[in-house]
């Protein structure tokens, strides 16, 4: 084995004191010169464990030895003809865990940074213009319809492929924006809307029909679409409904869901209230409940929102929380003020109906519980009472009921999950597949990506050779 | 992008519009709603289908100027457009043949009972309407109340039209005949649902109400609109906007819907003040009335 470097290239980030008040992209990107030293630690191993890693095969030894030998387009194109969504991808996925994982190189050192390089090669693309389309494998048009529900990661990576094999695809999407979690969920400071909007560009500039504001169920339904000249439909309906503790006085005014707060603050643009005009109350203290990237994400977006103080209070302690360490660290980095082992109890609010405090129990961990992890027990008299004046309740989220409920036959999960075969994404429906969250309850963007994908290619062979797989 | 069609102004501060949104048209029923953003900047806000019409492709809303949002939306004309309009969302009202039903419209909710009055006569129901406005210039819609109602009730605060009150002094009266109506259902400002709540509760005849809690998204996903009724948390967008209004905690309601109150009336000001520098728009908005 050649000698490698076993030091990767640091990521240049935003100042931390300068993050607080701003919105803006907190990892600023590789220039060319650290990309081109990063992608030079890559030994191109045949064997490519990486790409075994990536839930759509992206073929990283290729797009890093493009860009090494400075040809970026090229790169662009190796990396496009597997992931619509590069520069998406790039930034949020979940690399240390997935493709750098199984990088050689992480067993002498840190392995490749191939998410940055990834989104390396996507910003240089957004800059210098677009590559003509990683030929779509010239499929003769199938002459036939599908539908694909929800614009997320999973229906966008579903709706590329299906066009690029001949069909013709319509998107129906309820909200006035697609892109599902990328849209109104992941805030600005890591995942940029310019980079979203540019790459639903790059998947409509396929062929693919967006329809805005068409919710599934109300506005057509499942049956109607397959009436109505729809061979097939995707369900990417993602896991939106959220759910809350069920303690008294949740329902103050200033106690949001997750799902809630960071809609009004991303979707809406509340932060730039009044000049976008939806509101939100953050007052000086707010407590964010839950441990995972979605607390992370809403303490971050409250400091920057002119909090105070902003309090993640999560029941566990640090190592059993969902987060990935990257974001916990940004997040202390900011100033959120970590109470762990903590549990609220109920809630306080004032005679105008507006939550005040939370009373709240200190907690210990037991013995593990079926997740592995080390159940939290309540500490005996340990009852104290925050004040706050602002709550965003993170403790997860379920599939939306409302596909399912108009579509008879289509069958779900105890958890609302919809039952799909785990590897061609088909329902109990005839002629419907589904994928993402919406069938694993709340994942990665790159896991609804890849059950896209396996989806597109169930619905190709069923449209093209009549073969639905049993 | 939804054209409008028509604009009317049915008092000074209650205006119609018609939209042109066919998807909508085809599947509208009475007590749905959709969600209306007004432009890129603007909020999303909850509106009911006040009517709808298959063949011309186009809905009709009829809203009262409260806030920033109603008030822009007051200065829009036919041929302008609304950036996004979904629909439509919400349970449909139950109807049903049930025998006699009340229909109660207060304020601005009379464009929202007027489709449910009509559908209920439809449904073979003998139709009592009671609305009510304030004084006799907000009112609207008399004629096309009577016509799908078998008797009419018409009521003013101040005793300009109409019998002289509100609306649940007729209400109870109209309960108290035997056999009692088989139904009410009450569609206006919170509290008055509230209070035709209180007045129908002796009765024990099955009462609904049309709540009105503060939207997001409108289909489910934000938890905004979480209500109280029956002492559990429902979300009036999917669940409603429909619900008994004996289970309804209305405190809480009422609360809920003051969450903002600040920020819209500093919205609503810094509006009026760009609309009295820009002369190039036509004159300050008619008349600003809370509902
Ligand atoms: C705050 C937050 C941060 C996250 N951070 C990360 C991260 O850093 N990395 C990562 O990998 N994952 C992250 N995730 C998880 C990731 O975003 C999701 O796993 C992923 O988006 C799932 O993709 P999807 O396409 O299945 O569904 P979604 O992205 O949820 O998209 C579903 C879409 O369907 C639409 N829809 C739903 N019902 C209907 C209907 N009836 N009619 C029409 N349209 C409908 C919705 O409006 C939505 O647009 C995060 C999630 C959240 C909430
Ligand atoms: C299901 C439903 C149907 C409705 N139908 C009609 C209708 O047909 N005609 C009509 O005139 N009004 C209707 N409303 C109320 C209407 O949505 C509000 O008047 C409107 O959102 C006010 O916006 P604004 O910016 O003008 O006022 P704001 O200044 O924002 O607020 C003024 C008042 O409106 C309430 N409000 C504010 N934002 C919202 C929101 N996003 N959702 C609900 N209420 C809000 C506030 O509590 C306050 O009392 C309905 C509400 C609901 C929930
Ligand atoms: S898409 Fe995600 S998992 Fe795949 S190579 Fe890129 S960063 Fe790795
Ligand atoms: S495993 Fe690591 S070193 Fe090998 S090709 Fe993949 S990225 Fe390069
Ligand atoms: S308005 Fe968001 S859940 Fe009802």
């Amino acid at each position: 084995m050649p000698r490698v470097d076993t030091r990767r290239e640091p990521m240049p980030k935003l100042e931390p004191s300068a993050r607080r008040e701003t919105f803006e992209e907190v990892a600023v990107g590789y220039e060319q010169a650290t990309a081109e030293h990063e992608a030079i630690r890559c030994i191109l191993c045949p064997r490519q464990p990486c790409v075994g890693g990536c839930p759509v095969g992206v073929d990283i030894p290729q797009f890093v030895k493009a860009l090494r030998e400075k040809d970026m387009p090229a790169a662009v194109r190796i990396l496009k003809s597997k992931n619509s969504l590069p520069g998406i991808c790039g930034r949020v996925c979940p690399q240390e865990s997935q493709c750098e994982r199984q990088c050689v190189i992480g067993k002498l050192g840190a392995p490749i940074a191939i998410g940055r390089l990834e989104r390396y090669v996507a910003d240089w693309e957004m800059a210098h213009g677009p590559i003509a389309a990683a030929a779509p494998t010239s499929s003769q048009p199938s002459g036939k319809r599908v539908a694909v529900v929800g614009s997320g990661p999973a229906g966008l990576t579903a709706s590329a492929d299906l066009v690029k094999s001949g069909h013709q695809v319509t998107i129906f999407e309820s909200l006035h924006t697609p892109g599902g979690v990328l849209a109104y969920g992941i805030p600005e400071f890591r995942l940029p809307q310019r980079i979203v909007k540019s790459e639903v560009e790059y998947v409509c500039s396929l062929g693919v029909e967006l329809r805005l504001n068409w919710v599934v169920g109300k506005t057509i339904t499942i049956d109607e679409m397959l009436s109505d000249g729809y061979q097939a439909v995707f369900l990417g309906t993602g896991a939106g409904l959220p759910q809350f503790l069920n303690l008294a006085g949740e329902n103050y005014g200033g106690i949001y869901s997750a799902n809630e707060f960071l809609t009004r603050i991303n979707l809406m643009k509340a932060y730039l209230f009044p000049s976008y005009r939806t509101p939100i109350n953050i007052g000086q203290v707010v407590a964010v409940i839950g441990g995972g990237n979605v607390a992370m994400d809403s303490a971050r977006c409250a400091l920057r929102s002119g909090a105070r103080e902003v309090y993640l209070v999560y029941r566990r302690s640090r190592t059993e929380m969902p987060a990935r360490e990257e974001e916990i660290e940004n997040a202390l980095e900011e100033g959120v003020i970590f109470k762990l082992l903590t549990n609220p109890r109920k809630f306080l609010g004032n005679d105008q109906g507006q939550v005040t405090g939370m009373e709240c129990v200190e907690m210990e961990l037991g013995e593990p519980d079926q997740s592995g992890r080390r159940r939290p027990v309540v500490k005996a008299g340990s009852e104290f009472v925050m004040k706050v004046d602002t709550v965003v309740v993170a403790v997860g989220t379920t599939p939306h009921p409302l596909v399912p409920s108009t579509t008879p036959g289509l069958t779900v999960s105890a958890h609302g999950t919809i039952a799909a075969d785990e590897e061609s994404g088909l329902t109990t429906r005839p002629a419907v597949w589904a994928g993402g969250d919406a069938t694993t309850g709340s994942a990665t963007v790159i896991s609804a990506m890849g059950a896209g994908r396996r989806a597109a290619a169930a619905i190709d062979r069923y449209l093209r050779e009549g073969i639905r797989p049993s | 992008m939804h054209r409008i069609l028509r604009k009317e102004d049915l008092t000074p501060s209650v205006h119609l519009l018609e939209i042109e949104a066919p998807a909508i048209a085809r599947k509208a029923r009475a007590g749905q709603f959709v969600m209306v953003r007004l432009d890129e900047a603007g909020e999303r806000i909850p509106l009911t289908l006040a009517d709808w019409t298959p063949q011309a492709g186009s809905i009709t809303l009829v809203f009262l100027e409260v806030g920033r949002e109603t008030n822009m939306l007051a200065k829009l004309c036919a041929g302008d457009c609304l950036t996004d309009v979904a629909g439509p969302l919400g349970q449909p009202t139950h109807i049903e043949k049930f025998g006699t039903v009340v229909c109660v419209g207060g304020g601005v909710g009379v464009a929202a009972i007027a489709p449910i009055a009509r559908s209920m006569s439809e449904a073979g129901n003998r139709v009592i309407t009671i609305m009510g406005a304030r004084s006799n210039n907000l009112l609207f819609w008399e004629d096309r109340l009577k016509s799908v109602s078998h008797e009419f009730i018409v009521t003013t605060d101040d005793g300009s039209h109409g019998r002289h009150g509100v609306v649940t002094q007729p209400l109870k009266e109209v309960l108290e005949r035997a056999p009692c109506p088989d139904r009410v259902i009450a569609i206006g400002p919170a509290v008055m649902m509230k209070f035709c709540a209180l007045t129908a509760r002796p009765f024990s005849v099955k009462t609904i109400v049309s709540l009105n809690p503060i939207m997001v998204d409108g289909t489910g996903m934000c938890g905004s609109c979480r209500v109280s009724v029956a002492g559990q948390t429902r979300f009036a967008c999917l669940d409603g906007p429909d619900f008994d209004a004996q289970d309804v905690d209305w405190d809480l309601l009422l609360n809920r819907l003051r969450t903002y109150s600040d920020k819209e009336k500093q919205a609503l000001e810094i509006w009026r003040r760009q609309c009295a520098s820009a002369p190039a728009r036509e004159g300050e908005s008619s008349g600003h009335a809370q509902g």
